[in-house]
């Protein structure tokens, strides 16, 4: 590919990375949308990658030089979003939490995109009594309750109250047994779309083999939603951990702060007027899961053509050829029936905009 | 003479990912009642979209300027309750695909009364009787019954007769016919083609044919207007367009039409070259088929259905075997058959040697290195996200003449200027190349390997007349040089008959007749390809008028002996 013998599309490289390139692409309210999601998640991935810097305490921490904190003490300037009834800082528990919901998202989608994705490509592309049973299990997956399949993990795995890595590998394996099913469900309806695809015939033609097929031809072509269920699947992996906490199977305060936990112990300080134990965390799981949601809702809507808004067209546009698909390639003049064949490269970009 | 829509100056331009695109520039057109305005052109020349911008069917991302006078009233910026109020009743559409333009949870007769629903009070009984009327008018027998008929009880011609009914149901002043029988067979599509000559005669309906076939075109248009990038660059009678075309492109646009004879000649040429090399009869045919039943398994409790029964054919070592019939005769599937993609159920195949009838996959891996195969559709024949270069490289690696796409470049090279693409294109992905510069990428990965037989799969049915005759072209310039033996399938009777030596008529999954291109298509024989021939509308207004009533009275006689 280093030797193009003529001028190639000079957009840079950054400009065709996935995110940045729908976020150029992006107009009105779409673009608003995109953004304030990013905007969202980035502050979610600094913050957590930043806990030891920004929060003031640890969060386990329940006295400094100058003695215990104080249960339930209103923000002040030691604290400014005041004190749990365990004593913790719940600036800091919010700070630190970022961390293990980070923690359960990674571990959660790590563990079922791999495992889905494989299924789902195998299922799909060899069919037959493999496909059909592989599609009963994922149904029946699918009538459990994601909360109750959470909660056997949690005992299993750790016996109810658990250390940091016992409460978020909990989570993380509930969620991943709940969405390999929807992984492979995506991967493989895209996978029978595309086996009938010419391109996979051609290959067949060729006398390809079935995994060069599989792993050449369809799985590229299969992920490309991956990254809308990704970003849709990581904020059900927070609300699950954070329900997991509040039904009391989440991770011990000592282990690692988690925004579930702290908003089960404050449930008796909200008919107490101590509003600021609970408002934050909860504020906290509203905020990261609304940010992820609004980058994979837009990024959904920018990847379909019919629901991408484009700016209006110009009244005096420029001409048509200069908006051909194939900028500077001019064909070889040596049969002149090839500047007839041009029209068709006016053709794609004409029906995009039909779409 | 009344006029019913005079466009002047238009200009339609998209919102686009790439910026805005004119699609039409300063069109102005007129056309008058009764008459037959066809807008010619190729796909991406603005002709479906200047003729929807009439009834207001443009998508949103398009902003139009201009005037468009519809029966004394300008179309252009009316919206809501007006625009509704002249679509259907003063202008109506026929699309393309007749099966997707029904909606197949209603009745037929339902949705022909739609229109009358929406422009005004119809008792249940009235619309109903409208609807049988309509029916009957477009020639649908035994309407009384069929009314409550859903669509997937009709054939596609009938479809696109309900479709026809449902435009003419208000008596609309204009018809648009976007394409009406590209989807059609060429039998039915001289059917449809009468239904709206009668629409003309009969009901003084002015009519819009969009097309970009010019049998069609000289076979029921009054007028032709051809555009080309967006604008119109010639308006001119039927017979003077035909016979003194004034503009390049018009020119160009005609001589590219494959014409039924031309390529007699040519086949002869190579007959003779054969029989002086010696090669006639003493080499083993590539491929030999006897008796061939082709099934596809029903499902649970359904019978199979039987695709291709009993045909039996050979080709031999260099010789082009044209493959012609109608959608559903069974043609793909003897080409899918012999590249092993479809199982063979019965009788015999043996290609390069090899029984095809249960034949291990493994067994026939080192033999698909022989076998090159071009498929229908441009679009989705690359993988999207591999360059040109590793598309074509593919062949190479997985036969181990390459290590990885990089060795094989010098070879991908060769080949595509053996296509005659500049090696540059190599890096480029599909998507931004033209279709007609696709199908000869896939041409070049099919003959990678020099294949001894290629199959080529109604290569060019997507492609427009100018680039079609480009790659066909170059088809037969490349079957001289390398020497392969070919199955060539098409519904274009024009275009097997350019390329092939020998011409096999398939009809639902029986093979009529096989011949030469002189035997087949100058003396048919089979009832079948003499009506299939007569069917096949020719670019010549004058000649054309002959050949419809020579196909009216084979009609006849059809009719005749049937009954």
């Amino acid at each position: 590919m280093a030797r193009a013998t003529e001028p190639r599309r000079l957009t840079p490289l950054w400009h065709r990375l996935p995110v940045v390139h729908q976020l150029r692409q992006s107009v009105g309210l779409q673009r608003g949308m995109l953004i304030a999601g990013l905007s969202i998640t980035v502050l979610f991935l600094l913050t957590a990658l930043l806990a030891p810097l920004v929060a003031p305490y640890g969060f386990a921490q329940l006295k400094d030089a100058d003695g215990n904190f104080g249960a339930q003490q209103p923000p002040s300037a030691e604290h400014i979003w005041g004190t749990t009834v365990g004593g913790y800082d719940v600036f800091s528990r919010v700070i630190w939490g970022t961390q293990t919901a980070l923690a359960v998202i990674i571990v959660a989608v790590v563990l079922s995109i791999f495992a889905g994705v494989l299924l789902g490509l195998v299922s799909g592309y060899l069919g037959g009594w493999l496909d059909r049973v592989l599609v009963v299990i994922a149904d029946a997956v699918f009538a459990f309750p994601t909360l109750l399949l959470a909660i056997v993990a949690a005992i299993a795995i750790s016996g109810g109250q658990s250390s940091l890595w016992g409460g978020v590998l909990a989570a993380a394996v509930s969620i991943t047994v709940v969405y390999i099913p929807q992984y492979f469900r995506v991967i493989r309806a895209e996978t029978v779309r595309i086996k009938s695809e010419a391109y996979v015939e051609s290959a067949k033609v060729i006398g390809s083999s079935t995994s060069r097929i599989m792993f050449r031809h369809v799985l590229r072509n299969a992920t490309r939603t991956l990254p809308l269920i990704f970003t849709l699947n990581s904020s059900e992996a927070i609300l699950t951990l954070a329900g997991l906490g509040f039904l009391g199977f989440g991770i011990e305060p000592t282990a690692a702060a988690e925004w579930g936990y702290d908003l089960n112990r404050s449930i008796s300080d909200v008919t107490s007027g101590i509003w600021w134990t609970s408002v934050f965390p909860g504020v906290a799981i509203v905020l990261v899961v609304l940010g992820i949601t609004l980058v994979g809702e837009s990024l959904n809507d920018l990847a379909d053509p019919r629901l991408r808004t484009r700016r209006r067209a110009s009244v005096t546009p420029a001409p048509t050829a200069e908006a051909s698909a194939v900028p500077g390639g001019s064909l070889d003049d040596a049969v002149n029936l090839d500047t007839l064949e041009q029209t068709d490269l006016v053709d794609t970009t004409e029906s995009e905009g039909l779409k | 003479m009344t006029r019913v829509v005079d466009i002047s100056k238009l200009e339609i331009a998209f919102a686009t990912d790439a910026g805005t695109v004119l699609a039409v520039n300063d069109v102005s057109l007129c056309v008058d009642a009764g008459e037959v305005l066809a807008i010619v052109g190729e796909s991406g020349s603005g002709k479906t979209v200047t003729a929807k911008s009439i009834i207001g069917l443009l998508p949103e991302t398009a902003v139009t300027r201009g005037a468009i006078i519809l029966n004394d009233r300008e179309v252009i910026g009316l919206t809501g309750a007006r625009l509704r109020a002249t679509r259907g009743a003063d202008a109506a559409m026929v699309f393309q695909e007749p099966s997707t333009s029904l909606n197949p949870v209603f009745t037929v007769g339902w949705q022909i009364a739609e229109g009358l629903r929406a422009h005004g009070k119809y008792t249940r009984k009235e619309s109903r009787a409208k609807a049988i009327d309509m029916m009957k008018k477009v020639g649908i027998p035994d309407a009384e019954t069929r009314v409550d008929y859903y669509p997937h009880q009709f054939s596609g011609g009938q479809k696109q007769r309900i479709v026809i009914a449902m435009a003419l149901v208000l008596d609309p002043e204009l018809i648009i016919a976007d394409e009406p029988t590209t989807a059609l067979d060429v039998t039915v599509q001289a059917e449809i083609l009468d239904l709206l000559r009668r629409c003309r005669d009969e009901f003084g309906t002015a009519i819009i044919l969009i097309t970009h076939n010019m049998g069609i075109v000289a076979d029921l248009a009054d007028r032709v207007a051809v555009m080309f990038e967006g604008t119109l660059v010639e308006e001119a009678g039927v017979v003077e367009l035909f016979t003194a075309p004034k503009h390049e492109y018009t020119k160009k646009l005609l001589a590219a039409v494959p014409r039924i004879g031309s390529g007699g000649a040519r086949a002869t040429a190579r007959t003779a070259e054969r029989v002086a090399s010696g090669t006639v009869n003493t080499a083993a045919p590539v491929v030999v088929a006897r008796n061939l039943v082709i099934e596809y398994a029903g499902g649970f409790g359904r019978r199979s259905f039987r695709a291709v029964d009993g045909v039996s054919f050979t080709i031999s070592p260099g010789e082009v075997l044209g493959l012609v019939g109608e959608s559903g005769s069974g043609k793909t599937t003897i080409g899918r058959a012999i590249g092993g993609l479809t199982r063979v159920t019965g009788g015999s195949l043996q290609v390069l040697g090899h029984e095809m009838l249960g034949i291990k996959e493994r067994t026939f891996k080192p033999v698909r290195g022989d076998i090159g195969f071009v498929f229908q559709d441009p679009a989705s024949s690359f993988n999207p996200l591999l360059t040109i270069a590793q598309c074509v490289a593919e062949p190479l690696i997985v036969h181990g003449r390459a290590g990885d796409a990089a060795a094989a470049r010098p070879r991908v090279n060769e080949l595509l200027e053996a296509v005659q693409l500049p090696r540059g294109y190599g890096d480029r992905f599909p998507h931004e190349l033209s279709g007609g510069q696709r199908q000869r990428a896939s041409l070049a990965r099919s003959l990678a390997l020099d294949p001894t037989l290629l199959i080529a799969d109604e290569p060019t049915s997507a492609l427009d007349v100018s680039v079609q005759a480009r790659v066909l072209e170059l088809f037969a310039e490349l079957q001289k040089q390398l020497g392969f033996a070919a199955l060539f399938i098409s519904h274009d009777l024009a275009v097997v008959d350019m390329l092939s030596d020998r011409i096999a008529v398939l009809y639902h999954g029986r093979l009529v007749e096989e011949g030469t291109g002189a035997e087949v298509l100058g003396a048919p024989q089979h009832p079948y390809t003499q009506r299939l021939l007569a069917s096949l509308p020719v670019p010549d207004p004058t000649e054309q008028a002959l050949r419809r009533e020579h196909l009216h009275s084979l009609q006849a006689a059809d009719l005749a002996e049937s009954a």
